[in-house]
């Protein structure tokens, strides 16, 4: 593995890049980062202080933590309760609270809830308690749900009967095009986010660029990457452009990962779904196809949680993922919602935009 | 003897003094231990005195470049070193799990016993439990130390002014991160160990050769180097700038972070210190430093600042600054 810093303790690239930047003298810009984790790379590498004051960076709701609504979080608590049950899941989902509540607080008072860092591991943990049932948290995009699909698929090659996974797994581009078609959500240019990119390819993005104008570019996580494809959209912007490029082409295909893809169809199909803060979003989602139907955990729900999204009073995290707000213009932000009592799960979320904001500001 | 260890262990009778015979004794051997008194009664030497204590419940209990008898021997002589102490004395208090391997307890204690030698101090006291399997996770140690300052020599954050250096003795994360990838059991291939070890020799030719230029020292363990920085800062009426191309961190550590979404300034090391040092006398401190195995890989990484007070924020590689705070709960894995 190569050190991020030993491939960019060349800060030259870095100052020519912003010295570009802040010679843009163009109309007042909103670009907005899609990805929570470029988010995270823009504020822990200070870009925003390096723009001049006309260039404006916005989150987008690209933090699947994030835009996890409320009674998903209340399902798994419900799932968590049950007896002769092991929930797993990925770190972020622990500290989300809940009415005061959250899976770290279930846990202290012994539930069984391992924290994962693949779907894969859930799939052991099944395999060495074939008395319990194991259900994995599946909360992601397009980028870790290749993963939870090959799980779903070895658990039925395998007939593993006590495997589950609770879906409220999304994909990325309905987002974008409900983003890109909002009056109120004023985006002039989006970098795109790498990751996702790598699984659904980069085409997908000059359909929205024809479509609604919006140039956008497709960027890595460090700082020139960043600061790169910022300098794309300005120039596009400043040239009355809408197109998108790819700087990140040694991971991103136009056409993606076709394996990775054809991995989502076998076991998902389509669904609505809702988007803490963005509400419900058609086709935005992902649920098990009726072949795989015994390995859903809603089954076990079964209707007993309403699908709806409550927010906490006062919590503008809606907002902020729309990118209308940021984190400060929040009442709660800093105050009453901080990391250690988070109200919001953008200020859970390692890569969530208030608690990038609230660390690295 | 039997292999495991058995609630009779802890009894407090004949067991229990085959244990501390046969293990305890063997290894920690010295005067002090063997008198087997309530109470080492211990000579005092002049100076202050610095005393601390700290448990250690760490899983797995052996890991690539330790385990948890050397971590907690590691961990007092370093609390006492930062401190400007010349660590002596340690005492010892065993919980173990019934069941516990006496292989595995003997295999601990021995490296104990060589760590201990290594930093020059004795192992004067102890105590053994044994508990119910189920009451403790295998094995857990407090070990509480006693050192003696030199006369004159004093370290404190009042001290600290502008211009002062920020050093760090070496690459940062590696403990925390090399504990992280056993413990996960992550399929990663690499060369990473823990950086666990006793700091106290190499803290000393520093504070003994330049006494007045060192500021304060501290061990950035649980928390890391920023949460140790942070507790510098806090209320004082200076700030910390950190620069990032300065921070000595190894490619794993870095790109293992990179992947699980965290932090190395973040992360727990157990083989470093963070010194502040005065300005005009860093590049001495360095020399002295990188003359010791510990400290060949010791970096300045910043400096101390009249602005931001309280704060510590860092210069980023994109020409950028950020605020380092204090760490929220633990890291916890990113989601993708």
């Amino acid at each position: 593995m190569i050190s991020e810093l030993e491939q960019f303790r060349n800060e030259t690239l870095a100052e020519g890049l912003v010295k570009a930047i802040r010679r843009y003298d163009g109309r007042p810009v909103s670009i907005m980062e899609v990805c929570g984790t470029h988010t995270m790379a823009i504020s822990r590498y200070g870009i925003r202080e390096l723009l001049p004051p006309n260039v404006r960076l916005i989150s987008g709701p690209g933090c699947p933590v994030c835009v996890t609504p409320s009674f998903y979080l209340k399902s798994a608590l419900e799932l968590c309760r049950r007896e002769n049950t092991i929930v797993a899941t990925f770190g972020d989902m622990m500290r989300i609270p809940y009415k005061g509540v959250s899976l770290l607080t279930e846990k202290a008072l012994g539930r069984d809830i391992r924290m994962v860092y693949s779907p894969l591991d859930s799939l052991d943990i099944a395999r060495q308690h074939p008395d319990k049932t194991v259900i994995f948290l599946s909360v992601g995009f397009e980028t870790t749900v290749p993963v939870t699909a090959i799980a779903v698929l070895e658990a039925a090659q395998q007939g593993l009967d006590n495997f589950m996974i609770l879906s409220a797994n999304k994909t990325i581009p309905a987002a974008m095009h409900l983003l890109s078609s909002d009056p109120e959500v004023a985006v002039d240019g989006f970098l795109y986010p790498g990751h996702v990119s790598a699984v659904i390819g980069s085409g997908l993005y000059e359909e929205l660029a024809k479509a609604y104008g919006i140039p956008g570019a497709v960027t890595g996580f460090d700082p020139a990457d960043i600061l790169g494809s910022i300098l794309y959209v300005l120039e596009q912007i400043r040239d009355k452009k809408a197109t998108v490029a790819n700087l990140y082409s040694m991971v991103v295909q136009p056409g993606g990962n076709p394996i990775a893809r054809g991995k989502i169809d076998e076991v998902f199909e389509p669904s609505d779904a809702v988007w803490r803060g963005l509400g419900q979003i058609p086709g935005s989602g992902l649920r098990l196809r009726e072949k795989y139907r015994a390995f859903d955990a809603w089954g076990l729900i079964n209707g007993s949680v309403e699908e709806r999204d409550e927010e906490a009073g006062g919590c503008r995290c809606g907002d902020i993922l729309k990118g209308k707000c940021l984190p400060s213009d929040c009442k709660l932000f800093g105050k009453i919602c901080t990391p250690e009592t988070p109200v919001g799960s953008c200020m859970v979320s390692s890569e969530g935009t208030c608690a990038a904001y609230y660390r690295y500001q | 003897m039997s292999e495991i260890i058995t609630l009779a262990h802890g009894s407090g009778g004949k067991l229990t003094h085959q244990l501390i015979q046969g293990i305890f004794q063997k290894h920690f051997r010295n005067d002090w231990l063997l008198e087997g008194g309530d109470s080492a009664v211990l000579e005092t030497l002049p100076g202050q005195m610095a005393f601390t204590t700290d448990s250690y419940v760490i899983h797995p209990l052996f890991f690539r470049g330790g385990n948890i008898g050397k971590l907690a021997i590691c961990g007092t002589v370093n609390d006492l070193a930062v401190c400007g102490a010349i660590p002596r004395y340690i005492s010892c208090a065993w919980i173990i799990e019934e069941g516990f391997d006496f292989g595995e307890l003997e295999e601990i204690a021995e490296s104990m016993a060589a760590t201990a030698q290594e930093a020059g101090v004795l192992i004067v006291t102890g105590d053994t439990k044994v508990v119910p399997r189920g009451c403790a996770d295998k094995l857990f140690l407090n070990t509480s130390g006693v050192g003696f300052i030199p006369e004159g020599l004093r370290l404190s954050p009042a001290l600290i002014r502008p211009g002062d250096q920020v050093i760090v003795t070496g690459t940062i994360g590696d403990h925390g991160t090399a504990i992280l990838i056993e413990r996960e059991q992550l399929q990663v291939e690499t060369g990473l160990a823990s950086d666990c070890a006793p700091l106290n020799g190499m803290l000393e030719l520093v504070t003994a050769s330049m006494g007045g230029a060192v500021r304060l020292m501290r061990d950035p363990t649980r928390g890391g180097v920023a949460t140790t920085l942070n507790e510098f800062t806090e209320g004082q009426g200076f700030g910390i700038r950190l620069e990032e191309n300065a921070l000595p961190v190894k490619g794993e550590v870095s790109g293992l972070c990179g992947m699980l979404g965290m932090d190395p300034l973040y992360i727990a090391n157990e083989g470093k210190a963070l010194l502040v040092v005065d300005g005009a006398q860093a590049d001495r401190a360095m020399e002295l430093l990188r003359s010791h195995p510990y400290g060949r890989d010791a970096a300045v990484i910043g400096e101390v600042v009249a602005d931001h007070p309280g704060k510590v924020y860092m210069r980023t590689l994109a020409g950028g600054h950020r605020i380092i705070d204090m760490l929220v709960g633990d890291q916890l894995p990113r989601i993708c």
